[in-house]
């Protein structure tokens, strides 16, 4: 019995004090007529077999390839540190933090986190995180929904395909109007975004890098917006945030981020982070975990979680948001991540894969008949348009053990010939190379 | 703690009427069962309020709870002192701790506010 | 203890990486960039790992304390759990690797993962069909109620009501309401759902019922066959909250006493750890009437054994999460249950179960116990006397920390006063359950002579009890402000 501590004897005098004979004689209200039909499971395995098991499976997927696949997630250093620190018992088995005085180091860690997300995107308040940057793209529309009471959300298609299928999903019971703003050949069209917010838009929602790489200033979108009573929300990258012009600086609303290049293993989709934060006259309209600072009756600083009158454990039905359990051990890991690197290490994991990017970006349109989708400014990631179908040039190189890139056919209508290649500071130049021949020699 | 001059509703909000305007608040029992006021929402000066409908919130660390507006009318003056200082609720619910001055609508509260004897009547059960 | 940013030394590095070739301004016009770097700490690693070394000790986890938090199932976490979600063939897998056709070859490992997870997942509820999707329990709800919503939809059906018990965990009826519900609460009767409140509850704009079995009281429902007949006959659906799984393993399956959805915890009762709030998992299941509304993608096994992402599946509600859900999370849980088997989940409900009734039998002189019979995996008390005394639910929770035991859940479910509600796990030796209701007896024997002494604990952490109407008051979020 792995994991059960009782011995036999054990087991019979606490039977014994309970009054009961046996354990089955524990389950006597469930009556004969609800017993399993079956519990066909498998015999239980020894700790090394499942291992052994499951160092097989994990055998069986191919991760020594070269890849260039992005597309808002991306295959950073993660630093040894914090793999050390996050399984640390004191952190990994703790539950939320309801108890304040037993649980200090979860509290003032993710305060720090708070601290240091805000820094980063240059706003005024975060939450402990949600499940990833797609429901917190959501979550930041339902603030918007609710601090303007209007029900439009106005969304650059320039923004990631993902997080939109995720956003018209959520949305799909509550009565909110989906617009989305076609792209202007991968950059956004500020424009028709500005010429689409009206009296009823409530949130208008851009992405910077854009799902296509290219780099924007929103500022003056941003203060359109304001003028319209329509709150902005940006998706940031926390990585080229270090370099970038900050949300806080455009004039966001709510930014809000996928956390995974901080620290997080790709690990085939999750978990991941969802990083949030607000200026300061939204935070009541935050979903989620708070933590804030206060003193105990001596005097002594302290944390505890703050704010939870809008939570669904107190105001149920009318909560602002249906979320318990959030990705605090993913916002922890980034929060050692953003410690560890500084300013100056966070900023040159961001320059080298911008450079990178830009060495490919050059050795790539340098092929005949490729050229950059975007005459624009980009980070560490790029779209190309190659003279044949992407999705075929894509199978025939992995085939080969290269991937250079995601095909964007599949998420853009007339898109077959794109497609979307990134970089990061563990790309190498020799890699680069490699790229360029592949994909030359497939032409 | 519950003045003889004022009209209550079964939610815990209070009425005073000067003329045609009624001065709105939440009772002595209703701060007391919320603990410390962290959070007051109120409507803003303009806004039009119906009787039995929600115009705000409080929140106190625990707990959160609905505003209802006694009576219909058009909200004519904020206490926005309230922003800084919701304790003032909890200090003086009848007096700083006011809430809302709404015009009513006809001039008169409607029907089925309490008086101070079934108020006291409705904490007793 | 200072933050780390009051650490920072302007100039001191910590783990740097290579410098760039070129800088970002050799590529990007000015005004794009930020013209300050970020203030995060300038600190070394060793700074770090002292800093939050630190932070680690001024935390209770099961590794370091029993924690009978009610409806939280904190039991031990096996650490080879950690072990598989680590290896590289898993973490170092790019998401969208599985959605290129020519290299659905390179994750086939990890497609088997999940569908096999997701089959051990079917037999253990007897559902027809799960996703994995959900990130956590309450998005488990959502898409469960978001499911639900969608079959109504699609058989023509107007509905615009679910319904909670009194006793339900918040997120319900939160939930509902975020699936554009109305929420009915009915009350409970005897700690339990009353099947004549929920018939007069029960008309034709009810879509679902949802409820926790057993319930957050920790008992089984008596009505339960009731239940059901009362909620399909209205052609509502019934939905299971899977918090208290743990309690009945092997001893009822949910889709065979009629239930529609469920979700499951995979950090509660399959044993990954909470990490202080998060990430968790919140598969759902389905009977198969609702298997076409499931998210995309769904993992198909191919008549030549290999796997594959399929998104043709027109009825379905969409896309909840980015991927294929919290994979690393559900990797651990799949250990996890091939570790335990058939025979090993069964015991884990048998001892949970066995636990819970050996504390409650113990105490129940102590303090009084509102539904004093046999109960499940968890159990509800009543600090009502001794409040009476000036000693509230929360200030036995507070003084059981100073005794060095995480505090049980206090004040839910709201139906009943001053509660404390306990919760073993089958992982806790008979020694550690007799050691903390030994100091539970002690501190409810201090509560009769001295109740002013429990009144400011704890006294040994590292904080005494804080101000939180302050910290409400005050809003200090960040170190910044």
């Amino acid at each position: 019995m792995p994991y059960i501590p009782h011995t036999p004897e054990q087991t019979q005098e606490m039977l014994k004090v309970v009054g009961v004979a046996s354990l089955e004689a524990l389950f006597q209200d469930i009556p004969a007529s609800m017993r399993p039909r079956s519990f066909n499971l498998p015999d239980g395995m020894s700790e090394h077999a499942v291992c052994a098991r499951l160092e097989e499976l994990a055998r069986a997927n191919k991760t020594d390839v070269i890849s260039f696949l992005g597309g808002g997630f991306y295959d950073h250093h993660i630093p040894a540190i914090v793999d050390a620190l996050s399984s640390r018992g004191e952190f990994l088995t703790a539950y939320t933090p309801y108890q304040a005085e037993a649980s200090q180091g979860s509290l003032q860690a993710i305060f720090e986190y708070q601290t240091a997300v805000c820094r980063l995107l240059d706003m005024d308040c975060a939450n402990a995180s949600v499940y990833d940057g797609g429901s917190a793209l959501f979550e930041a529309c339902m603030m918007a929904v609710r601090a303007t009471k209007r029900s439009r959300l106005v969304v650059d298609e320039c923004l990631s395909p993902i997080y939109r299928t995720m956003l018209a999903t959520y949305t799909t019971n509550l009565q909110l109007e989906l617009v989305t703003v076609p792209h202007g050949g991968g950059v956004s069209n500020v424009q028709a975004l500005v010429d689409a917010m009206d009296d009823r838009t409530a949130a208008m929602v851009v992405q910077n890098p854009t799902f296509f790489g290219t780099i924007h200033d929103y500022t003056a979108l941003f203060a359109q917006a304001k003028a319209k009573g329509v709150v902005s929300v940006l998706a940031a990258y926390p990585v080229l945030q270090s370099i970038l012009k900050t949300p806080g600086q455009m004039g966001a609303d709510v930014a809000v981020a996928e956390g995974q290049s901080l620290g997080l293993p790709l690990s085939f989709g999750g978990p991941y982070l969802g990083i949030m934060t607000c200026s300061r006259d939204l935070v009541r309209q935050m979903p989620g975990r708070i933590v804030g600072r206060t003193v105990d009756h001596q005097g002594r600083t302290g944390y505890v979680l703050t704010l939870q009158a809008r939570e669904q454990h107190i105001r149920r039905a009318k909560a602002t948001s249906n979320i318990c359990s959030n990705q605090a051990l993913c916002a922890f890991r980034a929060y050692v991540t953003l410690c560890v690197l500084g300013p100056q290490g966070l900023a040159r994991m961001a320059e080298d894969a911008v450079d990178k990017a830009h060495y490919a970006a050059t050795r790539l349109a340098a092929l005949p008949g490729v050229r950059l989708l975007a005459d624009a400014p980009f980070g560490n990631e790029f779209a190309v348009v190659l003279p044949k179908n992407a999705h075929e040039v894509v199978d025939k190189c992995a085939s080969r053990g290269l991937v250079p890139g995601f095909p964007l056919g599949g998420y853009y209508a007339g898109m077959e010939h794109v497609l979307l290649v990134a970089c990061t500071e563990k790309t190498s130049r020799e890699q680069i190379g490699h790229l360029a021949e592949m994909v030359g020699g497939m032409l | 703690m519950i003045p003889d001059d004022l009209l209550y509703t079964k939610t815990h909000e209070w009425v005073r009427m000067e003329d045609d305007e009624a001065v709105v608040g939440i009772t002595h029992f209703a701060q007391s069962q919320l603990g410390d006021l962290t959070f007051v929402e109120l409507p803003k000066v303009g806004d039009t309020v119906t009787a039995g409908e929600e115009m705000g919130s409080v929140e106190s660390v625990k707990a959160a709870s609905e505003i209802y507006s006694p009576v219909d009318g058009e909200v004519v003056a904020v206490n926005e002192e309230l922003a800084d200082t919701p304790e003032a609720i909890n200090e003086d619910p009848y007096g700083e701790g006011w809430m809302v001055r709404v015009r009513v609508t006809g001039g008169q509260p409607s029907d089925g506010l309490l008086t101070p004897e079934e108020y006291a009547e409705l904490l007793e059960e | 203890m200072r933050t780390i940013f009051a650490k920072s030394v302007p100039g001191r590095a910590g783990t740097l990486p290579d410098a760039p070739a070129a800088p970002a301004a050799a590529h990007l016009p000015q005004d794009l960039l930020r013209p300050a770097a970020p203030r995060l700490p300038e600190v070394s690693e060793l700074d770090v790992m002292r800093h939050v070394s630190e932070l680690s000790r001024r935390n209770f986890g099961v590794d370091t304390n029993f924690y009978p938090l009610g409806s939280c199932t904190m039991k031990y976490n096996p650490r080879f759990m950690e072990y598989v979600a680590s290896l590289d063939g898993f973490t170092k897998l790019h998401p969208l690797m599985a959605q290129l056709r020519g290299a659905g070859h390179f994750t086939q490992g990890a497609l088997e993962v999940l569908y096999e997870t997701e089959r051990l997942l079917c037999e253990i509820t007897g559902m027809a069909a799960f996703t994995l999707h959900p990130m956590a329990g309450a998005h488990g709800e959502l898409t469960g109620v978001m499911c639900i919503a969608a079959y109504h939809r699609d058989k023509g059906n107007h509905k615009t009501k679910v319904i909670c018990p009194d006793s339900a965990h918040g997120t319900n009826p939160a939930t509902a309401a975020l699936a554009g519900y109305d929420v009915v609460n009915i009350a409970s009767v005897d700690g339990m759902i009353d099947p004549e409140h929920l018939e007069n509850a029960l008309d034709d704009d009810v879509a679902a019922v949802m409820m926790t079995c057993p319930n957050t009281l920790g008992l089984f429902e008596h009505h339960l066959d009731r239940i059901v007949a009362l909620t399909h006959a209205k052609d509502a659906l019934l939905y299971y909250d899977g918090a208290n799984l743990n309690a009945i393993l092997g001893k009822m399956r949910v889709g065979d006493v009629g239930f529609d959805v469920v979700h499951l915890n995979l950090h509660k009762t399959f044993a990954t750890p909470h990490g202080a709030g998060g990430p968790g998992a919140g598969p759902v299941g389905v009977a198969e009437r609702l298997a076409p509304f499931l998210p995309i993608s769904r993992v198909v096994k191919l008549k030549d054994g290999r796997f594959f992402l399929d998104y043709d599946y027109p009825k379905s509600i969409g896309y909840m999460a980015p991927f294929y859900g919290n994979f690393g999370v559900v990797l651990k849980a799949y250990a996890y249950i091939l570790r335990q088997g058939r025979e090993g989940l069964t015991r884990v409900s048998e001892y949970a179960v066995l636990n819970a009734n050996y504390m409650r039998k113990r105490l129940e002189s102590h303090v009084e116990i509102p539904y004093d019979r046999i109960c499940m995996h968890e159990f509800v008390a009543s600090a009502v006397a001794q409040a009476k005394r000036g000693v509230k639910a929360l200030d036995v929770a507070k003084a059981l920390l100073d005794k060095g035991h995480h505090a049980p859940t206090v004040y839910f479910p709201l139906i009943v006063k001053e509660c404390l509600m306990f919760e073993p796990t089958e992982t806790e030796s008979r020694e550690t359950l007799d050691r903390f209701v030994d100091d539970l007896i002690d501190i409810l024997t201090l509560a009769e002579s001295d109740p002013a002494a429990l009144q400011h604990a704890p006294h040994t952490t590292p904080v005494g009890r804080l101000d939180e109407t302050k910290a409400a008051r005050d809003m200090i979020l960040t170190d910044d402000a």
